[in-house]
C-alpha cells in the first residue's frame, strides 16, 4: 500500500511539471507584446514597460523560467493584476466555494447516478429501464449552462423558489447556503448522473451475471441481500474509478455554473480574470486548479487500491 | 442436408454487412435523423434563411416565435431563425474541423506512442499533462491568450482533445503490435511505414470512429460553452452560445431567446451521442453497453 501511494505520488512528477510548464508558456504565447495586450489599448508606453519590467518579462526567458520555478517552491503563484494580491491567497479565498459546489453536486451525481443504473439493471429492457437509460441520455446531452438557465426561469423568475445567484456562505448561514447552491449543483450534476447511470447499468448487468450471484440466490438467500451485499459491492468497484473522471468534469463544470449563477468560486475567478486579460492569475489558478486535480485523482486511485485487493497486488 | 459445397456463395463486401447493420439499429437511426435535421439546416442556411442574421430591426424587437418572424426576434430586433440557422452553420464547421484535426493528429501521435516504444514515455506524458487540465479551463485560457475568433476556438478545444484521442489510438495500437499477423509481417521483413498503414491502422479505425462521433458532441457542447462564457466566436456572430448569453438579459420577458437554440443545441448533441451509441454497439461490440 505504501509502495503504491510512493508510485503514485512519483508519477504525479513528471505531469505538474509539463502542467507548470505548459501555464507558464501559456502567457508567452499571446501574439505580439505580452505585456502591451495585458496592458490594454488605452496604456501608454510608459505603463507597458512598467507592467512588462513587474511581470519580469524584460529578461531573457531562461530567467523568467528559473524565476518562474524559484517562485512556486516558495509559493509564489504571482499576483493578480486584478485583485492586487498573490494568486495563492485568491485560490485559498476561492477554491473552497468550489470544492462546496463540486461535493454538493458530486452527491447529487451518486444518488441519482448509481439509483438509477442500479434499478435499470434490476428491470431489465423492462419500461422502467428505458426510461432510466432516456433519462440518463437527455442527461448527457443538455449542457449544463441550459439547464441552469431553464432552472432560473421556472424556479427564480416564475416560481420565485429560489434566488437566481448570490452566494452565502456555508459557515455563515447553512440554510441559506443550500438555497443559493442547490440550483447550480443539480445543473451542474445531471451530466455526471447521466454518465454514472449508464456505467453503472452495464456494471451491475455484467455482475449480475456472474455465478457466485446464482449461488446466492439458489441457496435461498432474500433477493436484497443478494443485490445489496453480494451484487452492489462488486459492481462498485469499477464506478470508484470514474469518481475521479467525474470530479475532474465536475470542476470542469462549475467554471459555467459558477458564472452562469454569480458564485464567487475558482471558476468566477479564472473567467473574469480572462475577460480582463489578468494573465498572471490565468497562469498561476490554472497551474493550483490542475495540481488539485491530480491529487484528487492519485487519492481516488489508493481508493480503489483500498477497496479492490487485486489492484494492491498488482 | 447439403454439404457446405452446395451452399450457393452470397458474397456480402464487409463494409456494406455493417452498414446493414447500423441502418438496422434503432439508435444509430434516431441519432442520424436527428443530427442530420440540424446538418442539413447548417447547409442549407443561404436558402432556408431570407433575412441577414445581423440585420437589426428595433420596431420588431421580442416577437414571440410564431408568425412572419418565424422563431421571433430578440433584443435587437434580428431574425432568431436566422441567427439559430447561422449559428447551426458555425456550429458545424466547428465540430467538424475539431473532429478532423483530431482524426490526423490523434492518430499520428497515438499511433507514434503505441508503436514505437521509445516514444512512447515522453509523448504519454505530454498527453497526461495536458489531460490533467480541467477541460474547459484550459480551452478558455488558450482561447483567451490566442484572442476570441472562430479559428482560434478550433485550435484551443483540438488541444484540449487531440490528447483523448491519441490515448484511444495508443491503447489499440498497443494491443494490435503484439498480435501474431503483424509478427508475421515483421519477419517478412515489411517496414514501420507498411506494419503501421496496412497491418495495424486500419484495425484501429472502429475505435477511432467511435471516438469522433462522441467528440463532435463535446466540441459543439463546449463551442457554445466558451461563446457563452465570450470567448468564443466574436458577436456580432451568431452562434448558440453568445445568442443564450446575450438572451440571460431578457429572460422574463422574452424566454424564447434562451430556450430555442438551447434545444437546438440538445437535438444536435443527443443525435450525436445516439449515433456514437450505435457505432459503438456496432462496429467495437468490445465496449458495448449491454442492451
Amino acid at each position: 500500500m505504501i509502495r503504491l501511494a510512493t508510485r503514485s505520488l512519483l508519477s504525479a512528477i513528471p505531469v505538474l511539471l509539463i502542467v507548470s510548464l505548459i501555464s507558464f508558456g501559456l502567457m508567452r504565447l499571446i501574439p505580439g507584446d505580452p505585456a502591451a495586450a495585458i496592458a490594454g489599448i488605452s496604456a501608454t508606453p510608459g505603463q507597458i514597460a512598467q507592467l512588462r519590467q513587474d511581470l519580469g518579462l524584460d529578461e531573457p526567458l531562461l530567467v523568467q523560467l528559473a524565476q518562474y520555478y524559484r517562485g512556486l517552491f516558495q509559493g509564489d503563484f504571482g499576483r493578480s493584476l486584478l485583485l492586487g494580491k498573490g494568486v495563492l491567497a485568491a485560490t485559498a479565498e476561492r477554491l473552497p466555494v468550489t470544492i462546496a459546489l463540486a461535493l454538493y453536486a458530486l452527491i447529487i451525481t451518486l444518488i441519482i447516478g448509481i439509483g438509477c443504473g442500479i434499478i435499470a439493471a434490476l428491470r431489465q429492457n423492462s419500461w422502467v429501464d428505458q426510461a432510466a437509460m432516456m433519462f440518463a441520455m437527455i442527461g448527457i446531452s443538455v449542457p449544463n449552462f441550459f439547464l441552469g438557465l431553464l432552472m432560473i426561469i421556472l424556479f427564480a423568475v416564475k416560481l420565485g423558489w429560489l434566488p437566481s445567484g448570490g452566494y452565502v456562505p456555508f459557515t455563515e448561514n447553512p440554510w441559506g447556503w443550500l438555497q443559493s447552491t442547490t440550483m447550480p449543483a443539480f445543473s451542474l450534476a445531471l451530466l455526471q448522473a447521466g454518465l454514472l447511470a449508464r456505467i453503472t447499468r452495464s456494471s451491475m448487468l455484467e455482475v449480475l451475471r456472474q455465478d457466485y450471484i446464482r449461488t446466492a440466490r439458489a441457496k435461498g438467500l432474500p433477493g436484497r441481500s443478494v443485490i445489496l451485499k453480494h451484487a452492489l459491492s462488486n459492481a462498485l468497484i469499477p464506478i470508484v474509478t470514474v469518481v475521479g473522471i467525474i470530479v475532474s468534469l465536475l470542476l470542469s463544470g462549475a467554471v459555467v455554473t459558477e458564472a452562469l449563477f454569480s458564485l464567487p468560486g475558482m471558476g468566477l475567478l479564472l473567467t473574469q480574470a480572462v475577460l480582463n486579460r489578468d494573465y498572471p492569475m490565468v497562469q498561476g489558478g490554472l497551474l493550483l486548479v490542475t495540481a488539485f486535480l491530480v491529487s484528487v485523482n492519485i487519492a481516488v486511485d489508493l481508493l480503489y487500491a483500498v477497496l479492490d485487493p487485486r489492484v494492491r497486488y498488482e | 442436408m447439403s454439404d457446405a459445397e452446395d451452399i450457393p456463395e452470397r458474397r456480402i463486401h464487409p463494409a456494406r454487412a455493417t452498414l446493414g447493420r447500423l441502418f438496422r439499429h434503432r439508435l444509430f437511426v434516431s441519432g442520424l435523423f436527428l443530427f442530420g435535421i440540424i446538418a442539413i439546416m447548417a447547409a442549407a442556411a443561404p436558402f432556408i434563411t431570407d433575412v441577414d442574421p445581423n440585420r437589426l430591426s428595433m420596431r420588431n424587437k421580442f416577437l414571440p416565435p410564431g408568425g412572419a418572424w418565424t422563431l421571433g426576434t430578440d433584443s435587437f430586433g434580428r431574425s432568431l431563425w436566422s441567427r439559430v440557422v447561422w449559428g447551426a452553420q458555425l456550429s458545424m464547421i466547428i465540430g467538424a474541423s475539431v473532429v478532423a484535426l483530431n482524426a490526423v493528429f490523434g492518430t499520428l501521435i497515438g499511433a507514434a506512442a503505441g508503436y514505437f516504444r521509445r516514444l512512447d514515455n515522453a509523448l504519454m506524458r505530454v498527453n497526461d499533462a495536458l489531460m490533467a487540465f480541467p477541460a474547459i479551463l484550459l480551452a478558455i485560457a488558450v482561447t483567451s491568450v490566442l484572442g476570441p475568433s472562430t479559428l482560434n476556438v478550433i485550435l484551443a478545444l483540438s488541444i484540449v482533445y487531440i490528447p483523448r484521442t491519441a490515448r484511444i489510438v495508443r491503447s489499440s495500437v498497443i494491443v494490435l503490435r503484439e498480435m501474431e499477423y503483424v509478427q508475421a509481417a515483421v519477419a517478412a521483413g515489411a517496414g514501420h511505414w507498411r506494419i503501421l498503414r496496412h497491418h495495424i491502422l486500419p484495425n484501429a479505425v472502429a475505435p477511432m470512429i467511435v471516438q469522433l462521433s462522441f467528440l463532435f458532441a463535446y466540441a459543439v457542447l463546449s463551442e457554445a460553452t466558451l461563446s457563452f462564457l465570450g470567448v468564443g466566436a466574436v458577436p456580432p456572430t451568431p452562434t448558440w452560445g453568445n445568442i443564450m448569453s446575450e438572451g440571460r438579459d431578457f429572460m422574463r420577458e422574452a424566454p424564447w431567446i434562451i430556450t430555442i437554440p438551447g434545444i437546438v443545441l440538445m437535438i444536435t448533441v443527443m443525435g450525436l451521442n445516439l449515433l456514437g451509441d450505435g457505432l459503438r454497439d456496432v462496429l467495437d461490440p468490445r465496449l458495448r453497453i449491454q442492451q
